[in-house]
């Protein structure tokens, strides 16, 4: 713990971060600029949200990382070391029990209460960057809300795939003013990002903050005759029998043998723990034997 | 009849160089300007601070808009001046790619100004489009095509259209039927005279080709070195011109 | 209803030292509604020119020339534009078109310029066609692929498809057989019995004595030739 400063970032640049996230807090969905900092890690890797969990964390804070939904991946399973050696905070694999959830790619299946704070890597933020590579133009349209182009890029998906094929990263309005990038999340999560915590964003590469209070609307984008749809796989995992999670499709042999289950690994151990079982599951005890 | 457009003493100046000075000029709807002039004359740089997308140093330009009449386009603020960009102005590049969203198919171009004014009915937005590409003679089965599977007249007929689709009053074109073939360019004004007609469009044209802004124009101006040097009826400067320039300008083109 | 005052003109030719050539002083015409004026004169003594000058493609150097209420010395060219699409019209003897228009577009043109609905406009130029013997398989083509004589009725039938009030013809039964000359010739004549005023520069001079009301010898003002 001496060898650190808390949570690894001097206490200016946290100062910095924190007057970031304040002011995104201030202007929901609005791109802050900040001085992002060297990581020990590469970018891409979650410099972003690494920077803006360093800066709310606090020592009685309990900290849990998910990558794609899961607690055990080599990314998430870094991050929380990384925090627990450099802040010393409890750490925990129950979304339930945590305090600050970072996150690449998904959002807890189970709601988050407002006490806790939920924070994403970001890999671009700037939603509109697809269609205009100009960071000038793309400021100078959020700042006087054009935002056709938004549109555009749905009417493409329609125009080639018959629907809007963008299946995540589903571009949102933010309380009725800035079109925001939600990251790569499944657009199954896009209802849920009208939440009781706070949503953080951060990235890093890009040097960028911006925030969701809670309880702000968020709509996604859509068309009249071609409404947002929060689609997922149409299945029950196979493991806890849930059929209102976002699953990950599994190929389990080289026959064509595959299995779905839920995305959220807490989530669904917490619900075999409760005794669901699904079609290709074993009940908990025998699992953990 | 109030004019569309009052250009009122209009200079711009690079460094001490002579961008264009002293233009001035009203243009009444459903009229059509030539302006004409070698490279260098000052009729781009004139075209550009007319359309907003250069601020002269001096002057006035004063567009006829719907809601508060006549405004000074050049002290109104910048969203002002970009919505009329994309509602009441349209500005047809001499490069189809400087117009063009090149990865993005046609009727997502044509789309484009629709959605901009907040169209979110993908079916009547597909259906203009449509009816859009017809009117420039590009057939609906091109629609979800990428302009850069267009030929060139292709390209510059999809650039009208979707300059076009949200009923602009007022269109600035910069050499439109530069770089295309006779053939090709022949097809192209025949398609512009009809909108004009059409619509009632005004327009400003600028070329270094006399025979479109004969075919085109109601009315030229000829320009050098930055400075207007003789206006009139088209066929009148071109049948009786009477500054040197313009005499020469004339008596410069082949016959064929 | 064409009012020429005292109108002069020159030429300078600033390529060619700057030379100026008067071509017109003093020029004074009226032409009445109904009624029909030659403009002769020798081969470069400015008929075509005052022509041009009434039509507002050559400008005026001093002088007044009304047609209707408007002078078109001193006009603006909106005005100008206004003029010649409602009041004054103009066969010339060349056809000038936009390559790849139709004929029948071209002839229609006059009329749409001016309002009219598209079928009327057609329906309109298909008569004028048929009665200057157009053969209908040519109506859908460009008439800059036509021979002399078809072009300079397609100019004809485009300058009549409009009922302008002043009509000023230059040369309008050159290169014509007797069948369609004939033709013209009546059109003209139904005009004028309209109350049109024409001004014509005819060098078929059977036709100019039949169809014109009187002569007017521009020699007269030509600077250097006048007697």
């Amino acid at each position: 713990m001496t060898d650190y400063n808390f949570a690894y970032l001097d206490e200016q640049t946290k100062r910095m971060i924190r007057r970031a996230i304040l002011k995104g807090l201030a202007i929901p969905g609005y791109q802050v600029p900040f001085a992002s900092r060297e990581m020990p890690m590469p970018y891409g890797w979650g410099t972003g949200g690494v920077q803006v969990s360093a800066a709310v964390l606090t020592p009685d804070d309990t900290f849990k990382v998910i990558d794609q939904g899961a607690d055990d991946t080599t990314n998430a399973v870094s991050i929380r070391r990384f925090f627990q050696k450099t802040a010393g905070v409890k750490v925990t694999e129950a979304t339930e029990e945590a305090s600050v959830i970072q996150t690449r790619h998904r959002i807890p299946e189970q709601d988050l209460r407002d006490d806790q704070i939920l924070v994403y890597q970001v890999p671009i933020p700037e939603p509109l960057r697809f269609l205009e590579p100009s960071e000038v133009e793309t400021r100078k349209m959020h700042a006087l809300e054009e935002y056709g182009l938004m549109h555009v890029k749905l009417y493409e998906d329609i125009s080639q795939h018959g629907a809007i094929a963008t299946a995540y990263a589903y571009p949102v309005k933010v309380e009725g003013r800035y079109v925001m990038d939600p990251s790569p999340i499944p657009k199954f999560d896009n209802p849920k990002l009208e939440m009781a915590g706070i949503q953080l964003f951060g990235a890093g590469r890009e040097q960028r903050i911006y925030a969701i209070p809670p309880y702000t609307q968020v709509v996604s984008l859509d068309f009249d005759d071609y409404p947002f749809e929060a689609s997922k796989a149409d299945h029950a995992c196979d493991l806890c029998g849930a059929e209102d999670s976002y699953l990950d499709e599994l190929i389990v042999d080289d026959e064509g043998g595959r299995m779905f289950m839920c995305s959220d690994t807490d989530y669904c151990a917490g619900r075999r723990k409760q005794g669901h079982v699904g079609a290709q599951g074993v009940p908990y005890a025998e699992d953990a034997a | 009849m109030t004019p569309l457009l009052q250009v009122e003493d209009v200079a711009k100046f690079y460094g001490h160089r002579i961008g264009c000075t002293d233009v001035s000029f009203d243009l009444y709807p459903g009229e059509v300007m030539g302006i004409v002039g070698e490279s260098g004359s000052g009729k781009s740089t004139l075209l550009n601070c007319l359309a907003g997308h250069l601020t002269p140093d001096r002057g006035a330009v004063r567009f006829d808009t719907r809601a508060d009449g006549m405004r000074d386009t050049i002290t109104m603020s910048e969203p002002e001046r970009r919505m009329l960009s994309r509602t009441d102005w349209a500005f047809v590049h001499q490069h189809a790619r400087d117009g063009l969203r090149m990865n993005v198919s046609a009727g997502g171009n044509v789309g484009e100004r629709l959605m901009a004014v907040n169209a979110r009915h993908y079916g009547d937005i597909r259906d203009k489009a449509i009816d859009w590409l017809g009117r420039v003679e590009i057939t609906s089965d091109r629609i979800d095509d990428r302009p850069t599977q267009f030929s060139g007249g292709m390209q510059q007929r999809l650039q009208i259209a979707r300059n076009l689709v949200t009923g602009p009053r007022l269109v600035f074109m910069d050499e439109p039927t530069g770089g295309l073939d006779v053939s090709v360019q022949a097809r192209l004004l025949d398609l512009l005279r009809g909108l004009v007609r059409e619509m009632n469009l005004s327009a400003i044209i600028v070329t270094h080709d006399l025979a479109v802004v004969r075919l085109l124009a109601d009315r030229l101006m000829v320009m050098k070195d930055g400075h207007v040097i003789e206006t009139g009826l088209t066929d009148q400067v071109l049948d009786d011109p009477q500054h040197a320039y313009t005499q020469l300008l004339v008596s410069s083109v082949l016959q064929v | 209803m064409i009012s020429v005052e005292n109108v002069s003109k020159s030429f300078t030719l600033h390529n060619q030292g700057a030379a100026v050539i008067p071509v017109m002083a003093g020029a004074s015409l009226q032409v009445e509604a109904g009624e029909c004026v030659a403009l002769v004169g020798a081969s470069g003594a400015g008929k075509s020119t005052l022509m041009r000058m009434i039509y507002g493609n050559y400008l005026t150097a001093s002088g007044r020339i009304m047609v209707g209420d408007l002078d078109v010395v001193s006009a603006v060219p909106r005005q100008i534009i206004q003029l010649r699409r409602t009041t004054l019209g103009y066969v010339s003897q060349f056809l000038r078109v936009v390559p790849r228009v139709s004929t029948l577009d071209v002839v229609a043109e006059p009329l749409l310029a001016t309002g009219s609905d598209r079928d009327t406009a057609i329906a309109s130029a298909k008569v004028l066609l048929s009665r200057l013997n157009i053969p209908e398989r040519l109506w859908q083509l460009s008439p800059t692929t036509f021979s002399g004589g078809e072009q300079q009725r397609v100019n004809i039938a485009r300058g009549f498809a409009y009922p302008y009030p002043a009509l000023l013809l230059d040369e309008p039964t050159a290169s014509l057989d007797p069948t369609n000359r004939a033709t013209v010739l009546t059109m003209i004549e139904e005009a004028k019995a309209r109350g049109v005023a024409i001004i014509g520069i005819f060098h078929d001079h059977a036709a100019r004595d039949a169809i014109c009301d009187r002569q007017f010898d521009v020699t007269q003002f030509t600077p250097g030739l006048a007697a």
